[in-house]
């Protein structure tokens, strides 16, 4: 781990035991804001749990998560409950099992996202309730972002569909772009390009390109899809059986016996692709 | 988004309390001699004298008078300006049909008790419906919005009526002084219910709020010094006409019927009963309807649907369900508080558990979270029983038959399309 102040997110130590198995071993990682990171790894080598560490929905057996807010300064996130992960350390993720709101429609999904900012704007309802302009105001402040983002990622035709009714890859979408409401600094996606089919997953590189270049937001990636990982991964993390077992570009990684080795043995990575994304 | 928020917020509190000190100076300066001093007749020669409380009431009214004003118009230009903008963007508006025919309940239910105004039969049972369909909206936010199955919601009502039957008997507190203190009883065993259950979900909720319920009844029976026991409470004054009793004759000035001129007839508390009620659930009615378009209302769907991702979202879960049971059991006990007023007479009996089934059978059967199927599962929940009187002792297993009928026929109830409550203009559903 180079330099701290430049990291957005910094992971010290973090070991997860579920009982006798340990899930995360001591882990350290950096994370910067405006890059891409990806963590990958075969299935159960911890990768959702580290999430699940980072945004408050495990407490980590030893170790430390500190997020250095532009705003609120250093913040301890595995000492928070999850929403105040979301809240005042801006670190937002999405599911590996999507979990949308699925009676209510994209655009109720996306305006739920802004909560905390329209419940502040309501005072505690009473100004909604009164109809005040100073609410209505931020009520339609978050009405354009909502519709900002549901333009971005091409979900304005669908606004007012129930979520529940809609494709893998469209749901997909909406979570990504419900978790961009709440304003992330980080924002980390468990395997978003599950269920894309191969033009879907090259407009989620580009949307994630979009995302930390013109946005400069950081993004954290579980992934099994190599297309996407390899193609806009800034850095690499390879974790299998809770150790981290390489770290780097996406060429070192991709050069990096011990990786290939974790996961098929002798053959190129390139080829794994397939047979990995489960 | 920048330069409408720039121009909305030139006008900060303390340029605010500025002008209006302003205002203030300017008022001291012209009320000195024109209201803190002026002349009396002191024995043949005038004598200056001081109205200095006079002066101080003056300037207080210009100063925080200026301050309304100021905010008026403020909130006239921001709501003119948000109007302007808001052509693109608009608020759900639920289907016309069933706008009509709300509207036509409406006109109905305001012309019953003139229609009937004979037939007290009719007019007692529209009220007993429009209880229900109270206690099917407030027990509608925290079943249908939020998704917390509560199986004791009738302990809140009975919070509300033997609130309002003991500070009547005991302290003389009318009507209107006890609905809101009755309704914010209500609300704190609301959140006392809420508390110990938060971390609850579907079966194991159910079961420790059905335990309330009991808890709540049983205390009612067994704590005779304070409730009465069995016996309950009696003689509970009934709510009167703006001071106006309903009796045949008052010692202490007039009655409504003297007032108004009008012979005496026990028919004209029926009626102002059942306007109270239907004022009430109106009240209730508008007051759902607008806390679901707040974000507390969308909270409230949204954990319903998954409390995970709420979470996730940086949402306070636990705020949100303390709200849902608060605002659900205030609303309980208003109508807890009207039933005592109508009865008279409250007693543990009426609080018991197939009073809590019946309302969450109104709830599901109407639709889970549609306001306007409480309204028709209430009427047929009351209504089909009373039809069936002439079955006399087979009439609950009619009632019973046509439950289950409604139920195959249409298992999301009567209204089971959720109407959004926020919508993007421009883009079809």
């Amino acid at each position: 781990m180079s330099n701290q102040q430049s990291h957005l997110l910094e992971v010290k130590n973090l070991t997860m035991r579920f009982g006798g198995l340990t899930a995360i071993n001591d882990l350290s990682l950096g994370i910067e804001g405006g890059k891409i990171t990806s963590i990958i790894g075969p299935n159960g080598a911890g990768k959702t749990t580290f999430f699940n560490c980072l945004t408050g929905f495990y407490k980590p057996t030893t170790g430390s998560v500190q997020m250095n807010h532009p705003e609120h300064g250093a913040l301890l996130l595995e000492k928070m409950p999850s929403h105040l992960v979301a809240r005042k350390a801006s670190v937002v993720r999405t599911f590996q099992n999507i979990r949308l709101f699925p009676n209510m429609t994209v655009l109720e999904n996306l305006i739920v996202a802004q909560h905390n900012a329209l419940q502040k704007a309501s005072h505690f309802s009473l100004a909604g309730l009164l109809g005040l302009a100073s609410y209505r105001q931020a009520s339609e402040a978050a009405m354009e972002k909502a519709e900002m983002w549901l333009t971005r990622l091409k979900l304005r035709d669908i606004a007012n569909m129930p979520t529940g009714n809609l494709s893998y890859g469209t749901q997909r979408r909406v979570e990504i772009a419900r978790a961009l409401c709440v304003d992330p600094l980080l924002i980390c996606l468990d395997e978003p390009a599950a269920g894309l089919n191969p033009r879907e997953s090259a407009e989620l590189n580009d949307l994630l390109l979009y995302l930390t270049r013109e946005h400069h937001k950081g993004v954290m990636l579980i992934e099994h899809d190599m297309n996407v990982v390899m193609k806009v991964s800034d850095h690499i993390c390879v974790l299998n059986f809770g150790n981290k077992i390489a770290e780097g570009t996406p060429e070192q990684i991709q050069n990096n016996p011990e990786v290939i080795k974790a996961y098929l043995g002798e053959e190129e990575i390139e080829d794994t692709t397939e047979e990995e994304a489960a | 988004m920048t330069t409408f928020q720039a121009r909305t917020h030139t006008v900060t509190l303390t340029e605010r309390l500025k002008d209006a000190t302003n205002v203030a100076l300017i008022a001291i300066l012209l009320g000195i001699p024109m209201i803190g001093l002026h002349t009396v007749d002191a024995g043949g020669k005038l004598m200056v004298a001081t109205r200095w409380p006079w002066l101080l009431a003056f300037v207080a009214t210009m100063f925080f008078g200026r301050l309304a004003l100021q905010f008026a118009i403020d909130q006239f230009k921001l709501k003119r300006l948000t109007r302007q903008r808001t052509r693109t963007l608009e608020v759900a508006t639920p289907r016309p049909w069933l706008k009509w025919l709300g509207y036509g309940l409406l006109g109905f239910s305001l012309v019953l008790p003139i229609a009937f105004s004979d037939n007290r039969y009719v007019v007692d049972t529209a009220t007993t419906v429009l209880i229900y369909v109270m206690l099917g909206w407030g027990l509608n936010v925290v079943v249908g919005l939020a998704g917390l199955l509560d199986l004791g919601y009738v302990a809140f009502y009975a919070v509300g009526a033997y609130s309002y039957a003991l500070l009547s008997t005991q302290f003389g507190w009318n009507f209107w002084e006890t609905l809101p203190v009755a309704g914010a009883l209500a609300a704190l065993f609301g959140i006392l219910l809420g508390w110990p259950t938060l971390r609850l979900r579907g079966d194991y909720l159910a079961i420790v709020t059905l335990g309330f319920g009991e808890i709540i009844r049983v205390i009612l029976i067994n704590w005779t010094e304070f409730s009465g026991g069995p016996n309950g409470i009696g003689s509970i004054e009934r709510p009167s006409f703006f001071g106006l009793p309903f009796k045949p004759d008052s010692d202490d000035g007039a009655t409504f019927a003297s007032f108004f001129g009008l012979e005496y007839a026990s028919e004209h508390r029926v009626i102002f009963l059942y306007y109270l009620i239907l004022v009430l659930a109106l009240l209730t009615n508008l007051f759902i309807a607008r806390l679901r378009k707040l974000p507390v209302g969308l909270a409230w769907e949204a954990v319903r649907e998954d409390e995970v991702a709420c979470k996730a979202l940086g949402m306070n879960v636990t705020n949100v369900k303390l709200s849902a049971f608060a605002i659900g059991a205030m609303l309980g006990g208003f109508a807890g508080v009207f039933f005592a007023a109508r009865q008279g007479f409250i007693s543990p009996e009426s609080f018991v558990f197939s009073e809590s089934a019946t309302i969450l059978a109104i709830v599901v059967l109407g639709g889970m979270g549609s306001q306007f199927g409480v309204v028709i599962a209430a009427s047929l929940l009351v209504i089909l029983p009373e039809l069936g009187r002439d079955f006399s002792e087979y009439r609950m297993l009619l009632f019973g038959a046509a439950m289950i009928l409604i139920m195959v026929w249409k298992p999301g109830g009567l209204i089971s399309r959720r109407e959004p409550s926020k919508v993007l203009a421009g883009v079809e559903k």
